[in-house]
C-alpha cells in the first residue's frame, strides 16, 4: 500500500472504532416545493408556512418578490423591475455610464465580444459590468443562484466590477429549504454560487464596505417572461 | 515566515497575554463593543425565524447522525467526488496534510498560491510549512491578510482582525502597502487592499480553500465567504486544493438548507453569507484536489465526553457572547481556536500546552445558549477542568489553592474558622494581597467590602438556639 492508502485505511478504521455507540437517526428536513417543469421555472405557489410567521414576509397567495427585494437590499444589493427585454441595454448604460467594457452573456442583450468556455478567466479582469441570468432566487436571503452555465466563464461573476443579474420573479422560492430540497442538481455543475448582494467586508472595525474582492455592486433586474 | 506558527511546547499563559491586550483600554472597549454587536445582531436574526429552536435541534441531530455514521459518509463522499474527476487524498495529521499539499504543488510547479481562510490549514501550520519550501502563500480574505501582514494568527474565526483598531491597520498598511499613515478610513484602507491584492489574485498558480460543508450525497463542498475571495480562488487558477476536516460532512444537500439558515445568522446576524460557493467538478483543463484530514478528530470522536464538539460549524457565536473572550481578545488564547469553542478544542490537540484554557472562562453558560448546533460547550469546559486536574496538570497556583479549599470544605470547623480568617484578612490586607498585581483575578475587579461577621456567626448569634 502507498502512504495514501495507508492513511485512508488508518483513518477509516480509527473512525469506525471511535463511532459513538448511540446511533442518532437522520431527521427529515421539511421541504415544500413544486416544479412547474413545462414553464421552465420553479413556479413556487405552495404553502408558505415556513415564512408566514416572519414579520413583513408574504402570506399565502401573496407575491414573494417584495420580500426578496427587501432582503436583497439588506445585503447591499438592489433590484429594478424591467418591463421588456428591449429595455435592458439602455438600463445598463444608464446605471453604469462610465463603464468601458460591458460583458453580456444573455440573449436579451447581445455582446460584440461573446464569451465562450474557452475564454480565459484572466482576460475578464477589465470587465466593468457583466450581465447574466439566474434561474433561482431565494426570498429569505435575497440571494440569486449562478452556475457555470449561467456565467459561461465562472470567474466573470467575481472579477467584474459590477454585476447585473436577470431574474424572473416566478423563479423565486421562499427559503433555503426549498432551494436545497431537490430543485438544483448540484453535482451537475462544476461551480455554483448563491450570491446575496455584492462582495462585502466588515474586517476593519466592523465597518461594512462593499467590493472587498468581488463585485462592488449587484443589481437584480426583475423581468417576468 | 509566519512567526505565529513556530510551535513550542510551553504551556500557554492566557492571563498574561490578556493583560497585554487590556493594558490599552481603547482596544478592550472597541473589541467588546464590536463583538457584542455581532451577538446582538444574532439575537435579532434568530428572533425573526419562526422555529429557530427547532432549526437548532434539527441541525444538532443532522450533525450527530453524521458523526455516529461517519465512516459510511466519508466513503460515500469520496466515491462521488472521485466519480466527478476530483483527486481525493487522506491525511492522518498536520504534517501529512502539508506534505500532500507540497507534493501537489511541486508536481505542478506552483510558486504562488492564493488562499481563502481555512481554520484547518491554520491548524496544520500550512502557510509557514509551504513558505519554507519557497512557495508564496497569500491570504485573500481582508482580515486574514491583515493578520498575515501583522505576523499574528487570526483572533476570531469569522472576523480574524477584529482586535485591531483602524489606526493599527493604517499603520500596518502604511508600512506594507505604502498608504497614507494618517488616513485610517476603512473605505480607503479596503480599497488599497483590493488594488494591491488583485494582480496577485489574478496571477496565482493555485487556489486554496477550506470547506464549510462536504456533502456525501453529491461529493462536493460548500465554502461560505462574504468577500467572494474563495470564488476567485476556485474560478481563476487552474488548480484548486481544498482541505476538509472529516467532521465537515453532511449527508444530503437538503441538510444545507438547515445549516446555511443558521450559519450566518449566528455569526453576523445576516440571513446568509454574501457568497455561498459550491464546488463539485473540475472544469475542462483544470484540477481539483480534496484532502480529507483527521488530525485527532477520530480521537475526539472516541471520547464520550467530547465528541459533540465535532458538530461545530464555526460560526463564532460562542466567542461573540463570551464575557472572557470579549474582554481578553482572541490572541490571548495563543491557540488556533479561541473563545469557548477554542477552550474545548485546543486541549484536544495538546492538553499539557493548553491546560490553562479551560480556566479562561466564567462558566456562565452563554456559549451553550447561542450555539446553533447545540454543543454543550460550558459542560465540556467543566469536564476539561476535571481532565486537567485528574492528570495532575493543574498549574501550581491553582493546585495549591484547590488543595487547601478541598481540605477546608470537607471539615466543618476548619471551614468556619477559615471564613472568619478570610474576613479578617480582607479587612487587614486589602491592597497588599487581594488587589495585588500578581493576582490576575483581582486586577480588574474590586474585592467586596468584607461583612462584619460570617453568616455562620450571625446564625449562631440569632438562631443558634432554635
Ligand atoms: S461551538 Fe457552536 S457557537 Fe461556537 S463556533 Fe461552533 S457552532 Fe458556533
Amino acid at each position: 500500500m502507498n502512504p495514501q492508502q495507508i492513511a485512508r485505511t488508518t483513518i477509516l478504521n480509527a473512525v469506525r472504532k471511535a463511532l459513538p455507540t448511540q446511533k442518532i437517526d437522520l431527521p427529515a428536513v421539511p421541504v415544500e416545493q413544486k416544479h412547474l417543469g413545462a414553464t421552465g421555472g420553479f413556479g413556487y405557489r405552495g404553502n408558505l408556512s415556513s415564512l408566514e410567521k416572519i414579520e413583513g414576509a408574504p402570506q399565502p397567495g401573496e407575491s414573494l418578490t417584495p420580500y426578496f427585494e427587501r432582503q436583497l437590499a439588506r445585503m447591499g444589493g438592489r433590484s429594478l423591475t424591467i418591463n421588456t427585454a428591449a429595455e435592458i441595454p439602455d438600463k445598463v448604460r444608464e446605471l453604469f455610464p462610465a463603464a468601458r467594457r460591458i460583458c453580456s452573456v444573455i440573449p436579451e442583450m447581445s455582446d460584440a465580444k461573446p464569451l465562450s468556455q474557452a475564454t480565459s478567466s484572466r482576460s475578464l479582469a477589465d470587465v466593468d459590468v457583466a450581465v447574466v441570468r439566474s434561474h433561482l432566487g431565494v426570498a429569505e436571503a435575497g440571494a440569486v443562484w449562478l452556475t457555470d452555465l449561467d456565467l459561461i466563464v465562472p470567474a466573470l461573476g467575481v472579477l467584474t466590477q459590477h454585476l447585473v443579474v436577470l431574474l424572473d420573479p416566478k423563479d423565486i422560492v421562499p427559503t433555503l429549504h426549498e432551494a436545497y430540497g431537490g430543485i438544483i442538481p448540484f453535482d451537475k455543475y462544476p461551480y455554483g454560487v448563491f450570491m446575496a448582494g455584492p462582495s462585502a467586508t466588515g474586517d476593519i472595525e466592523g465597518v461594512i464596505i462593499h467590493g472587498a474582492q468581488g463585485a462592488r455592486t449587484l443589481t437584480v433586474f426583475l423581468l417576468a417572461t | 515566515m509566519n512567526l505565529f506558527n513556530v510551535l513550542t511546547d510551553r504551556p500557554v499563559d492566557p492571563e498574561s497575554a490578556a493583560a497585554k491586550f487590556i493594558a490599552d483600554t481603547k482596544h478592550e472597549e472597541t473589541h467588546d463593543r464590536l463583538v457584542w454587536g455581532m451577538r446582538m445582531h444574532r439575537d435579532e436574526a434568530a428572533r425573526q425565524i419562526p422555529g429557530w429552536e427547532e432549526l437548532r435541534e434539527l441541525a444538532s441531530q443532522i450533525k450527530e447522525h453524521t458523526l455516529t455514521h461517519l465512516d459510511q459518509y466519508l466513503e460515500q463522499f469520496e466515491q462521488n467526488a472521485i466519480a466527478h474527476g476530483v483527486h481525493v487524498h487522506w491525511a492522518l495529521d498536520a504534517a501529512e496534510h502539508n506534505d500532500i499539499v507540497l507534493s501537489i504543488f511541486q508536481k505542478h510547479n506552483v510558486k504562488r498560491v492564493i488562499k481563502s481562510k481555512s481554520m484547518l490549514q491554520e491548524e496544520c501550520g500550512m502557510a509557514a510549512a509551504l513558505e519554507t519550501q519557497g512557495i508564496e502563500v497569500r491570504e485573500s480574505d481582508l482580515g486574514e491578510r491583515i493578520q498575515q501582514l501583522a505576523h499574528e494568527r487570526p483572533s476570531h474565526i469569522v472576523v480574524p482582525a477584529i482586535h485591531q483598531l483602524r489606526t493599527d491597520v493604517a499603520a500596518l498598511f502604511a508600512k506594507n502597502l505604502a498608504t497614507d499613515e494618517q488616513n485610517s478610513d476603512p473605505h480607503y484602507l479596503t480599497e488599497a487592499m483590493r488594488n494591491d491584492a488583485r494582480p496577485a489574485l489574478l496571477h496565482a498558480d493555485a487556489g486554496m480553500t477550506g470547506a464549510n460543508f462536504a456533502i456525501a450525497e453529491t461529493g462536493g463542498i460548500v465554502i461560505c465567504t462574504n468577500e467572494g475571495n474563495a470564488d476567485i480562488g476556485v474560478t481563476v487558477p487552474d488548480l484548486q486544493v481544498c482541505s476538509i476536516g472529516i467532521e465537515k460532512l453532511v449527508p444530503r444537500s437538503a441538510d444545507l438548507g438547515v445549516m446555511l439558515r443558521l450559519l450566518s445568522r449566528s455569526a453576523l446576524g445576516t440571513p446568509m453569507t454574501q457568497y455561498t460557493t459550491h464546488l463539485h467538478r473540475p472544469r475542462p483543463g483544470t484540477r481539483i484536489h480534496f484532502i480529507l484530514v483527521d488530525n485527532k478528530r477520530s480521537d475526539r470522536l472516541a471520547s464520550p465526553d467530547f465528541w459533540h464538539a465535532l458538530k461545530c460549524i464555526r460560526c463564532g457565536a460562542c466567542m461573540n457572547t463570551c464575557p472572557v473572550y470579549r474582554r481578553s481578545g482572541g490572541l490571548s488564547y495563543q491557540a488556533t481556536y479561541s473563545g469557548p469553542i477554542g477552550v474545548i478544542l485546543d486541549p484536544g490537540f495538546d492538553h499539557t500546552k493548553y491546560r490553562e484554557l479551560p480556566y479562561h472562562s466564567t462558566l456562565c453558560g452563554s456559549c451553550s445558549e447561542v450555539c446553533p448546533v447545540r454543543i454543550d460547550i460550558a459542560d465540556q469546559i467543566y469536564k476539561w477542568r476535571r481532565v486537567i486536574a485528574d492528570e495532575g496538570l493543574l498549574p501550581l497556583a491553582k493546585r495549591a489553592g484547590m488543595a487547601v479549599m478541598g481540605e477546608t470544605l470537607s471539615h466543618t470547623e476548619a471551614f468556619h474558622g477559615a471564613e472568619a480568617v478570610a474576613i479578617k484578612a480582607i479587612e487587614q490586607l486589602p491592597g497588599v494581597v487581594f488587589n495585588n498585581p500578581l493576582n490576575p483575578w483581582t486586577k480588574h475587579r474590586d474585592m467586596p467590602n468584607p461583612p462584619k461577621q460570617t453568616f455562620h456567626q450571625w446564625y449562631q448569634k440569632n438562631r443558634g438556639s432554635e
